[in-house]
């Protein structure tokens, strides 16, 4: 009998073009993502070597780290903004890419269209130039994020050069309790791990409570698995996987459907397949989780205190320069601090499950009246889905406004940034000094906690408004 | 595409003692708008390293006359978080040529070694030692040997290896990089394509 295998080991070695000895693996990529910011570089150096695009209709560009969310019908205002999606669009042109632009119905957070539209599927080798490339391993492919040189290479290639990494499984079982999202999961995970726990490592979460998630929910689970250092996380697929992708327009149709399906339906972990590390969590331990520190392993379960030094795995110095960033002091409680703007988007959680979230607790309350609130969707098309379920009437009738889609104050590369010293309760990805604007102190947490702390003004446990 | 040969590095060090230096801290997202790979050295620790008024803060170990070199030693987990590879343009167009810590993220050390900046892992207690050398006296050297795979302490002779894989030794040591191996491999990547199921 063959040793048993896991989903990692068969995506990956289905992949190898070549092994160099005491070297990287030679790896194939089904699916490249570009856009504007770690692009240029790129198709510059093709240039200044006389190369071109080997596989061009493996690449797919879309506009979205410093789009506007306002007014995207008129010229984008930062010069250098604009140059960087002039260049997008001219490189996409010159080489044959599919490029989805400011303005394109399909345009949207590169994480997000990719799934949305069928691009990601079971299986695959997935790179982009952006480290929450991650995301689209909740469909059961190895997705990862490259710095600027790969996407070079990829361009030119197809390829990639990386060492295997070792494995990570992570189990969560049991049922999650009231009000608690697969954000606080992953938040609840990367708290125990810490923000390098991961690192090294490749992750399959298994385990009832994922398998109980929606793909939305996964997506924002191996989403968040940068977070703690990983280079990505994938969840096996199964007939939630099948049945989001069924009928989506890049994905395979007829006869290519059901030879495709037989195809994943063999990839997940096979019984006794062995990995280099392994956690399981009991999903009963997880409550709705917020960070209080500048890494997102600086998270907590609401309802506690903000730890003493020596209970967190930072070293004490670190610890207490971003305690003081953020303005903390140890040992005090979170709930009840006061905040001044929400941020409920981002590839973690841009999505319509999260728009729908966010809704079930401002429906029929105000927002409060410090808190200045940016609700930014992934997608046109979650836009739209925003609009034609009614979500929009219940926004706006609690003072909401919605925006266009775009990375927006995920990373503030465009004009959402959040003044220097203010707090912000945010459904994205990273709480590090300064990420959401110079001087913004973040607190990373669910929609649910967003929409809490919306219509409160402080740092609210969700469950008290359900 | 060549980039510097590494083989030997003998250079004083700047010290910056401190844990998950994430690359939003290297080089913050509003200075990722440019289409070259130019002048990145500037907006290096942008934010620890100027007022909001552009004015340098004394503090901050780059803005330190006493510490110089073509080394930096950072603290455990260095590079954390975004793939930028700009961090990495900003620390080599800043003039350093090797990044020393206990721990590194992934991305960020593969993109050091895509642009020719060597990451060497050390051991905790040699990173304290190396941080101690260069606290009693900021002229300490330390010399970084890729052909051996070593790291020495001058001052006080000690010494520890490193881990590199050695096709990404010879690459350095030669100044070759991974698009040069591809584009040799291009009909054997044709064939696999072909077979793709995707």
């Amino acid at each position: 009998m063959s040793t048993p295998k896991s989903l990692f080991d068969k995506v990956w070695d289905a992949h190898v073009v070549r092994k160099i000895e005491d070297g990287p693996d030679v790896l194939f990529i089904d699916r490249h993502f570009i856009h504007e910011v770690t692009s240029p570089v790129a198709f510059l150096g093709l240039e200044t070597r006389g190369i071109g695009v080997s596989f061009p209709e493996r690449t797919f560009a879309t506009a979205d780290h410093n789009t506007p969310t306002i007014n995207q019908h008129l010229p984008v205002a930062d010069p250098l903004s604009a140059n960087q999606l002039k260049a997008l669009e001219t490189n996409s042109a010159k080489y044959g890419i599919s490029h989805w632009g400011l303005g394109h119905v399909k345009n949207g957070i590169v994480h997000v269209v990719g799934p949305e539209n069928g691009i990601t599927q079971p299986g695959m080798t997935i790179v982009c130039g952006d480290s929450h490339t991650s995301t689209h391993g909740a469909f059961g492919a190895i997705a990862f994020g490259i710095g600027t040189s790969e996407v070079e290479m990829v361009l030119s290639s197809q390829c990639i050069m990386q060492p295997k990494p070792k494995k990570m499984r992570v189990n969560v079982n049991g049922k999650l309790g009231e009000a608690v999202m697969p954000k606080d999961v992953t938040l609840y995970i990367i708290a125990q791990l810490s923000a390098a726990g991961a690192t090294g490592y490749f992750v399959e979460y298994a385990g009832d409570v994922f398998r109980n998630m929606s793909m939305e929910g996964r997506m924002t689970v191996c989403n968040m698995s940068i977070e703690m250092g990983a280079r990505g996380g994938m969840i096996a697929p199964d007939a939630t996987t099948f049945a989001y992708l069924n009928g989506k327009e890049l994905a395979p149709k007829g006869e290519a459907w059901d030879k495709a399906v037989a195809y994943w339906k063999t990839l997940p972990t096979e019984e006794g397949a062995t990995f280099d590390l392994e956690y399981t969590f009991d999903a009963a331990d997880i409550e709705p989780q917020i960070t209080y520190g500048t890494n997102p392993g600086l998270g907590t379960g609401i309802s506690q205190n903000i730890p003493l030094a020596n209970q967190v795995k930072d070293g004490e110095a670190s610890y207490k320069k971003s305690l003081g960033y953020m303005g903390f002091a140890e040992n005090e409680q979170i709930v009840g601090k006061p905040i001044d703007y929400v941020f409920l988007g981002s590839c973690t959680n841009g999505r319509i499950e999260d728009f729908r979230a966010f809704a079930s607790i401002v429906k029929g309350r105000k927002k409060a009246d410090n808190v200045t609130a940016w609700l930014v969707p992934g997608s046109h098309v979650v836009e739209s889905q925003i609009k034609e379920e009614g979500i929009l009437d219940i926004l706006n009738e609690a003072g909401f406004e919605l925006r266009q889609p775009g990375c927006s104050a995920c990373l503030a590369m465009n004009d959402d940034k959040i003044p220097a010293g203010k707090y912000a309760v945010s459904t994205s990805n990273r709480n590090f000094e300064g990420r959401q604007g110079p001087g913004a102190r973040t607190l990373l947490a669910s929609p649910l906690v967003a929409a809490a702390a919306a219509v409160t003004g402080v740092v609210t446990d969700p469950r008290e408004l359900i | 595409m060549a980039y510097d040969k590494f083989t030997v590095l003998t250079s004083t060090a700047v010290p910056m003692p401190i844990e998950n230096v994430d690359t939003d801290q290297i080089i913050p997202a509003r200075f990722l708008k440019a289409t070259k790979r130019e002048g990145f050295d500037d907006n290096l620790f942008r934010d620890w390293r100027y007022n909001s008024d552009n004015t340098p803060k004394p503090d901050f170990v780059l803005n330190n006359p006493i510490y110089s070199g073509k080394i930096l030693v950072g603290g455990r987990n260095f590079g954390s978080g975004s793939s930028r590879e700009h961090a990495a343009w900003a620390i080599y167009d800043y003039g350093f040529r090797c990044v020393v810590s206990s721990f590194f993220a992934d991305i960020f050390k593969g993109n050091s070694l895509n642009i020719g900046i060597l990451p060497v892992q050390v051991s905790p207690e040699f990173l304290d030692k190396i941080f101690q050398a260069i606290e009693a006296d900021p002229k300490s050297e330390l010399e970084v040997s890729l052909p051996e795979q070593t790291i020495t302490i001058l001052s006080t002779g000690e010494k520890e290896s490193f881990a590199i894989n050695s096709y990404k030794k010879d690459n350095m040591i030669n100044g070759y990089d991974d698009i040069d191996y591809l584009q040799a491999m291009k009909s054997e990547i044709k064939t696999f394509a072909e077979a793709s199921l995707y």
